[in-house]
């Protein structure tokens, strides 16, 4: 038996539900997603005006609408741009980006890597569900290769980002990923993320079953939730990354944990320090005057 | 006194400094405390001098990826309640159009300084030309409002960088300051101790109960009060049309509304938003209609001409879009011709030709990177107003 102090969680709590019913297809993923971080966020207390949650566009992009904060539904594949100007200019905020496997690693896959590189406090919830749902099913930069979609009748004949190894390599200093069949463990992951001080890099897979699973034929939403069990196998991570494109071998959990100086601090330390020494000169400039 | 500490207080001298470095010392004057940036020819010293000023009075600044970052992170800085500006030249302006069709939007204030060179494309970095007339205006998808500010000296810059943090404030807009090339790096004296630097205009903010607030509000003046996140109202921002309540919506009328009040919200302030100079207007046969470096070779080419005894004067509009044409009707009545000297292939003029329709409206117009010189100005607007007189006469 559980015995928390604090209140129960009640993801209504965190939701506008005035926006119910949400838009999304029955058997996605998403849902399972936006309930880990929400409470994640309940169980760290974290005050839901001092929480801002930027996203971009596609089915990903679309969650902020559903969270009780401030929420910001910006361009495609510029919500990691947009939360960094954000998060400078109000460090009093927690701000948690919400991105797709599209906006994040294709249209926006400049601002992710120099995002990990930067290492401001932010933390990143991509969604992977390897497809473009919102367009009606192309293909993704991390579709499986020989995956059926609208733009690869073919079969995707493309290899597919591994994300976690992609921001890792970009000098991410927490990355993990998660399964959306794993809800406790996803939500912990999500906790870890949120707690860690600089850029966290949270991948989940979360199934497309309306548009992905119906054209490869990957059965019910419930038939691929327990594929995710069966197929992955929770790894330590490789040490060395001799390359960004997804193996069979998917590990899950954090995956890289690494302290660096958050950005955001480290500006506003270095300001100040520049400040105090201006002033400084600014008083013997003056005493010389005086003489 | 030091240098940081003499920029940060402009009143106390006579400056010699360019216009980027007036654009810095401008913003920093007017609030603003966030720019981010991306290196581009010729408007990169207004970003190095705000890195090393933004940190002097608790401001960021920030270099991003590249220009789309820049102006999605300024943005978000704005969203956060900071005044914040960011600046570029030609491709990176054309990189942030579709960000800027979401400020204007959202209705997120801010402001974009866009340096204009050479273009298309590369075109010639180093090189002046004012080709982002049209572009400033009609640069991103779909109808929206835009301010856009297009001084013709150092010294207006600064004040021009001032009162478009002002209108983007209080109006709730993205204000693109339009200069050119050499406007942006000529160094002038300027004398900022007449400024008022420290009056600078603040958002409407978002006061009582969430309940009762709506993020998209018409209001009395067209212009929504803001929410500053943190401050309890817990609103959505959204680039899809919304309601009034800030979220979607695809309903027809919903849409009219709130995008109809958008696109007419500066119709009632168009007493703070409009601005122009005129120069020798009162009895002048040909009106020139000019901005930046044109305009000031045009201020040289009307006193040549008047030294010859051609009537020629000058309407130069500071506020470029919305243009000021009420005005420019005014002074263009009793002028017999307008002629229309501007750095590119022809895009000011065809706006005066739309306002004063009928009139003859001949043009310069130039893109090889060289501005127009005041000699030529003289000699096009003498023979345009003997053409012009003659025509006259023989009616």
């Amino acid at each position: 038996m559980i015995v928390d102090s604090a209140p129960a969680f009640d993801v209504r709590d965190y939701l506008r539900m005035e926006m119910m019913p949400h838009f999304l297809c029955p058997g996605c993923g998403h849902g399972i997603a936006l309930r880990a971080l929400l409470w994640a966020i309940h169980e760290l207390g974290i005050d839901k005006d001092k929480l801002a949650v930027v996203s971009g566009i596609g089915c990903a992009g679309r969650l902020s609408a559903y969270i009780d904060a401030n929420t910001f539904h910006v361009t495609h594949g510029r919500p990691l741009a947009y939360a960094t100007g954000l998060a400078l200019a109000r460090p009093d905020l927690h701000v948690v980006v919400i991105t797709g496997d599209g906006d994040c690693l294709a249209i926006g896959g400049n601002h992710l890597i120099h995002a990990c590189r930067r290492n401001l406090k932010l933390t990143c919830l991509m969604l992977n569900n390897e497809v473009y749902g919102m367009t009606g099913g192309q293909v993704s930069p991390t579709t499986s290769e020989t995956r059926l979609t609208t733009t690869t009748p073919l079969g995707n004949a493309e290899p597919n980002f591994d994300a976690c190894a992609l921001a890792a390599a970009a000098g991410a200093s927490f990355v993990g990923r998660e399964v959306t069949h794993h809800v406790p463990k996803l939500k912990e992951l999500i906790r870890a993320g949120l707690e860690h001080p600089g850029f966290a890099f949270v991948e989940v897979l979360t199934d497309c079953t309306e548009i992905f699973g119906r054209k490869n034929e990957l059965g019910s939403s419930a038939e691929m939730v327990l594929r995710q069990k069966s197929d992955l196998r929770p790894s330590a991570y490789r040490d060395t990354v001799d390359t960004p494109f997804r193996s069979n071998e998917l590990p899950t959990g954090i995956l890289t944990k690494t302290e660096r100086p958050e950005y955001g601090a480290a500006y506003r330390k270095a300001a100040a320090a520049q400040r105090a020494s201006t002033a400084a000169k600014v008083s013997t400039d003056a005493n010389k005057g005086k003489a | 006194m030091n240098a940081i500490d003499q920029a940060l207080a402009p009143k106390s001298a006579l400056r010699l400094i360019s216009g980027n470095h007036a654009c810095a010392l401008g913003a920093v004057a007017a609030g603003c405390r966030f720019f981010a940036g991306y290196p581009i020819t010729p408007s990169s010293e207004v970003a190095e001098r705000l890195s090393r000023l933004l940190p002097q009075v608790d401001g960021v600044f920030v270099q991003m990826e590249d220009e789309i970052a820049s102006i999605a992170a300024m943005i978000g800085a704005s969203m956060g309640g900071v005044k914040a500006l960011t600046a570029t030249s030609g491709p990176g302006f054309s990189l942030k159009q579709e960000n800027l069709g979401y400020a204007a939007g959202a209705e997120i204030p801010c402001v974009i300084v866009n340096v204009m060179r050479g273009g298309p494309s590369t075109g010639m970095p180093t090189r002046p030309a004012q080709g982002d007339i049209m572009q400033s205006r009609w640069g991103s998808h779909g109808d929206y409002p835009i301010l856009v500010l297009a001084p013709a000296s150092v010294r207006e810059i600064y004040d021009e960088t001032l009162r478009a943090f002002d209108l983007a404030e209080t109006l709730r807009t993205p204000v693109v300051l339009l200069y050119d090339q050499v406007i942006a790096q000529l160094t002038e004296t300027v004398d900022l101790r007449d400024t008022d630097g420290d009056a600078h205009a603040e958002r409407k903010w978002a006061s009582g109960p969430r309940e009762a607030y709506q993020p998209y509000a018409a209001n009395e003046d067209g212009i929504p009060a803001m929410s500053r996140p943190g401050a309890g109202y817990r609103v959505h921002t959204t680039g899809l049309n919304h309601a009034e309540t800030g979220f979607p919506t695809q309903n027809p009328e919903a849409v009219e509304r709130n995008l109809g009040r958008l696109l007419t919200k500066f119709d009632r302030h168009r007493d703070v938003i409009d601005s122009w100079q005129t120069l020798a207007c009162d009895d002048a046969d040909v009106l020139i209609v000019a901005i930046g470096i044109s305009a000031r070779a045009a201020t040289r080419a009307i006193e040549i001409c008047r030294a010859r005894g051609v009537r020629v004067g000058m309407f130069r509009p500071i506020t470029l879009w919305p243009f000021p044409e009420h005005a420019l009707r005014e002074v263009a009545a009793k002028a017999r011709a307008v002629l229309v000297p501007e750095m590119n292939a022809g895009q000011l003029s065809l706006e005066v030709e739309r306002i004063l329709g009928g009139k003859r409206v001949d043009a310069i117009h130039r893109f090889n990177g060289e501005p127009i010189t005041p000699a030529e100005i003289a000699v096009r607007a003498e023979a345009l107003a003997k053409a012009v007189i003659a025509k006259g006469k023989t009616k």
